[in-house]
């Protein structure tokens, strides 16, 4: 499933024009490809993030279905030339719906020796290998370890590659330009990015208008930049070297009928933060420190003050949160971002706020562990901390998005669960979700749910002697929650704190069996959190083995799962969106099947929790290596657990 | 829909006399509808204080004084920490919160720059504001959030049985210092002067008067202001302020003349014994040579060059100064009063400046127009 699947067009329809380019590709080959695996590759300062970020928007806007896979390190500009500074964009584009950014590369674009070397374990015999031939140079070579070059030594035998001197055809290029070599060869990037849209039929005018924009203040830099974007186009119609350009159709079955855009999974979750702070009519206050890989939503969310969004940037983890905390008091939707290592900060206040029962939204973008781990590589080992990491039984709801797009949803039901049972929700994305990205149908806002909800306005309760009172911990019978009586709210006056309450008074109770009391009535506030059934893709209700999984693990199972159905095998598949509770089907679904699989990019987690609390001998499936799971690699996995019985 | 809020819409409903305005800092807290008394400060809970702690004073202060600010009480919140005066909003019949270690700053921050509408105040100790959560204090004094923090410093753990504070002197024998403390103590005077606070007034739990006195001026002050009470822990601690004290005895009252220094703005810095123009016959002055403060005896070297006390001054450094003239150890020569009172930009002000600028700029947020981006397609079924 890893080599490009072709056939040729262009001979029988002869020269065609490349979609929307306006440009005419000669008579060069055309072939028609179903999907297709592209990995930029190069130093951290080369800009391979933006390079993708613009291929991946042609590609959006082009129609095909998409997936990304950015993958960088933690350091700004890590040394140059070494194998740690490598950064990378893979990005999956098809004319049909995809779920995973792709195994392996079809196309490896290798800036320099160390990108070629980081990289092509990855890429399988076939593919094609674009190489920047101006960094090959002997001591760049050297400093990875190549004895001799890759180029001329025949270790890239069975591999198309494409040598181009990029930095000098990107200098020539420019040399009308007031630029010196340096400064000219910094829009190489540009320069290839040009080359790739070309071979494959991208659209350009978004790309030349993104490039003036970025550069408004330097406008001799846009026009460098758009010449260069400019020159790798030209280069491939016109070099022998490239015989042939490729098609992938727009994806346009894949696609229910919709306005779509392209989005990732830290932008969707910002919006959907914005969306639910106008669905639920409350401000929307965001308490945050920065932390990789979830300070995007904090620069997102700063932007966006005409919504009435307050962002601010606290001294600390701990001041992030607790400035939430307090907003919560005031009436605001109230957020806090971070990662892992700023949720073990913040345990204590959150277990304040399970005790305050406010409603708080803690959005962690996992990241690889423990303390500060793999900062820029996705993880999954936060579901325990999430569902147990604080003093005390502090139980706290978990909603998990699957997808990039999937963020924005997710994000509109923490804030329904917050809101509607006053509580801390958890909602956790990683790094893969985060950075991702794929195409969304973008909602038509009548479509979003009401999320508004009612604030106490007077006493709730009558005493024995008829006088009417306040009590801020008499609960709704049917979800457990309590009113939520803001501050400036006449006769509501009341205090809370993280000492055990009396049962409705909210007064400090040492009360043994008012403690035992409240600790069930908390737990059985967070057990009744209505959360939708699990559905179980089983189409023939013949497999006898379940596979299960939560949060970004979705498109790579669900690939895995589409390739043992394709040849012929039986499997089921469930996916939890929602952690804490469990939906209530959970149990009565997994006992249906004689075997259940659980990957996971932990040790075990969900595994852990399956097995305790439904006696389900659920078999985990895991890998912690900062990156998501591969399609095949789960497929195989799948296949031996089923054939084994 | 559900009922709306008081307050979030961010501005002060047009109530009670428009006369009483009230100080400028509060200028969007609501006023009270009718007179209001003491009594209505008072919550419906035990006050559960060791008996003779200083902390019952405080409370009696500030209850008797929360009448004078004439604020809805709706509108009021004491947020607290954990620790002995942490359970001070339990004792207040306005909204409040009783949080964890170290934290009220922090949490008080994000009521009060989420709603202006609120008069938000901190109550914290040595403990909780300068051991556990001295990031979140020196952070909110350096934002300048529209914030009251009284902190009770009674240089000692009352809570926990005993353990030496940040605040106690060095050498301090307590159960977990049993041949005497290592650390040297913050003056928290000087610490928030340092940390950019833009108000800072010391005073004494016993002296209600100027409690009263120094909570009014902070009440008045747009921004952070901090208040450190001398409290007296008569279980752990008792004593510790003692010097400073004038109500034991006439040979007390001797005492307590030379250690305290009573400062007030436009006034020259004079203390002691009288002289014969009635104010005190020592003084500060700045030595020429080395530019530090010291104490003179104006009997002897005259009034002339006496410091007169300017809150207002754009520079903390004379504030630092006075701060400095204590006795880490005994006390003496302990500044009371108002050491710092300037004006700079509050934070929750231009923060719902900045939104109020984003609507003019790029109009009301459109929901739609966001999520749709630049970039879109359409697929056509």
């Amino acid at each position: 499933m890893t080599s490009q699947v072709s056939s040729p067009v262009g001979q029988q329809s002869g020269p065609e024009k490349g979609q929307d380019s306006g440009r005419d590709t000669g008579s060069k080959e055309i072939r028609r490809l179903d999907r297709v695996i592209i990995r930029f590759a190069g130093d951290s300062g080369d800009g391979m993030q933006l390079t993708g970020d613009r291929f991946t928007s042609e590609t959006a806007s082009f129609g095909n279905d998409l997936s990304t896979l950015p993958n960088f390190p933690a350091e700004i500009r890590a040394p140059a030339g070494t194998l740690p500074g490598v950064s990378s964009f893979q990005l999956h584009f098809a004319d049909h719906d995809i779920l995973t950014p792709g195994d392996a590369p079809n196309v490896l674009v290798a800036m320099n020796p160390a990108a070629l070397k980081a990289n092509i374990a990855d890429v399988p015999r076939g593919a094609e290998i674009i190489v920047n031939t101006d960094e090959f140079t002997k001591r760049a070579m050297a400093k990875v370890g190549y004895d001799s070059n890759p180029l001329e030594d025949g270790s890239l035998d069975g591999y198309s590659v494409h040598q181009v001197p990029l930095t000098t055809l990107t200098v020539e290029a420019l040399k009308e330009y007031d630029l010196g070599r340096k400064e000219a060869g910094r829009s190489k990037n540009m320069f290839a990015l040009g080359l790739l849209s070309w071979m494959y039929h991208r659209p350009t005018e978004q790309t030349e208008a993104f490039l003036r924009r970025k550069f408004a203040k330097k406008p001799a830099v846009a026009e460098a930049n758009v010449s260069a974007f400019r020159a790798g186009w030209n280069f491939g119609e016109t070099t022998e070297d490239f015989a042939v350009s490729y098609e992938v159709a727009p994806a346009s079955a894949a696609f229910p009928p919709g306005t779509y855009r392209n989005i990732s999974g830290n932008l969707a979750l910002s919006y959907g933060l914005v969306a639910a702070s106008q669905q639920a009519d409350l401000p929307l206050f965001l308490g945050s420190y920065p932390i990789t890989p979830a300070s995007d939503v904090l620069h997102e969310l700063s932007k966006h003050k005409n919504f009435g969004v307050r962002t601010f940037q606290a001294e600390d983890e701990i001041a992030g949160i607790g400035a939430a905390l307090g907003a919560a008091f005031g009436g605001s939707l109230a957020v806090t971002t971070t990662s892992g290592p700023g949720v073990a900060l913040k345990s204590e206040t959150i277990g304040l706020a399970v005790s305050l029962e406010l409603p708080l939204l803690i959005i962690d973008i996992q990241r690889g562990g423990p303390s500060t781990g793999l900062p820029t590589k996705t993880e999954q080992a936060d579901l325990l901390q999430a569902m147990f990491g604080r003093n005390g039984e502090a139980p706290v709801p978990i909603v998990a998005p699957s997808t990039p797009a999937d963020c924005f949803t997710a994000a509109l039901d923490a804030a329904r669960i917050a809101l509607t049972y006053r509580t801390p929700v958890f909602l956790l994305s990683d790094g893969y979700l985060a950075n991702g990205s794929e195409p969304w149908r973008v909602p038509d806002v009548n479509e979003l749910p009401d999320l508004r909800t009612q604030f106490a306005t007077g006493p709730n309760h009558e005493l024995d002697d008829g006088t009417e009172v306040f009590w801020p911990y008499k609960r709704d019978p049917h979800t457990l929650a309590r009113p939520w009586a803001v501050p400036g709210t006449p006769g509501l006056e009341h205090r809370i704190g993280g000492i055990e309450k009396q049962d409705g008074t909210g007064n400090i109770s040492y009360d043994p069996a008012n403690h035992e009391f409240m600790v069930r009535t908390r737990q059985a506030k967070v057990d009744g959190v209505d959360v939708p059934e699990l559905e179980v893709d089983d189409l023939t209700g013949e497999a006898r083995l379940l596979v299960l999984g939560w949060g970004s693990t979705y498109g790579p199972i669900t690939a895995a799962v589409r390739r043992i159905r394709n040849s012929g095998g039986e499997i089921a598949q469930a996916h939890l969106r929602n952690l804490n509770p469990f939906p209530r089907n959970l149990g009565e679904v997994l006992r249906r099947y004689d075997k259940v699989v659980v990957p996971e990019m932990n040790l075990g987690q969900l595994s852990t929790l399956i097995r305790a609390k439904y006696l389900v001998d659920a078999q985990p499936y895991t890998q912690v290596n900062g990156m998501p799971f591969k399609a095949e690699q789960l497929a195989t996995a799948l296949k031996e657990a089923i054939a084994n019985g | 829909m559900a009922e709306t809020s008081p307050g979030l819409a961010q501005e002060a409903p047009p109530n009670g006399d428009a006369a009483a305005k009230g100080p400028e800092a509060l200028s969007l807290v609501p006023r009270a509808v009718g007179k209001q008394t003491m009594k209505d400060f008072k919550s419906d809970q035990e006050v559960r204080w060791c008996p003779g702690c200083g902390d019952y004073a405080v409370l009696a202060a500030v209850q008797g004084f929360m009448p004078e600010l004439g604020l809805a009480k709706e509108n009021i919140v004491f947020v607290s920490g954990i620790g002995c005066s942490s359970r001070f909003p339990y004792y207040m019949n306005t909204y409040g919160m009783h949080s964890i270690h170290g934290r009220a700053p922090a949490i008080a921050t994000g009521l009060a720059s989420a709603r202006q509408d609120l008069s938000v105040w901190v109550v914290t100790g040595d403990g909780d504001a300068l051991s556990i959560g001295g990031n979140h204090l020196i952070h909110a004094l350096r934002r300048n959030v529209n914030l009251k923090i009284l902190l009770f410093n009674n240089r000692i753990y009352g809570l926990t049985k005993g353990q030496y504070s940040p605040t106690s002197e060095a050498g301090k024998i307590t159960k977990s210092t049993p041949m005497g403390s290592l650390d040297a103590p913050f003056n928290p005077v000087s610490l928030a002067l340092g940390a950019e606070a833009s108000f800072v007034a010391r005073t004494v739990d016993s002296d209600r008067k100027h409690l009263t006195s120094v909570l009014r001026a902070a009440a008045d002050h747009p921004g952070t202001a901090l208040v450190e009470i001398y409290q007296n822990c008569n279980i752990f601690n008792d004593g510790a302020f003692e010097v400073l004290k004038s109500a034991s005895s006439p040979q007390a009252e001797d005492k307590a003349q030379e250690a305290v220094i009573r400062l007030e703005h436009g006034e020259p810095i004079r203390f002691g014994a009288p002289a014969e123009d009635g104010l005190g016959s020592q003084g500060v002055v700045r030595d020429p040579a080395s530019g530090e403060l010291r104490i003179v005896d104006v009997r002897e070297e005259g009034t002339a060059s006496v410091l007169v006390h300017d809150a207002s001054a754009d520079s903390p450094g004379t504030a630092f100064a006075l701060s400095r003239l204590a006795d880490a150890d005994t006390l003496f020569h302990t500044p009371i009063g108002v050491l710092r009172d300037v004006r700079r930009p509050v934070y929750e002000k231009e923060m719902a400046e900045q939104l109020e600028r984003a609507v003019e700029q790029g109009g009301k947020g459109d929901l739609s127009a966001l999520l749709h981006g630049s970039d879109t397609w359409t697929v056509v079924g």
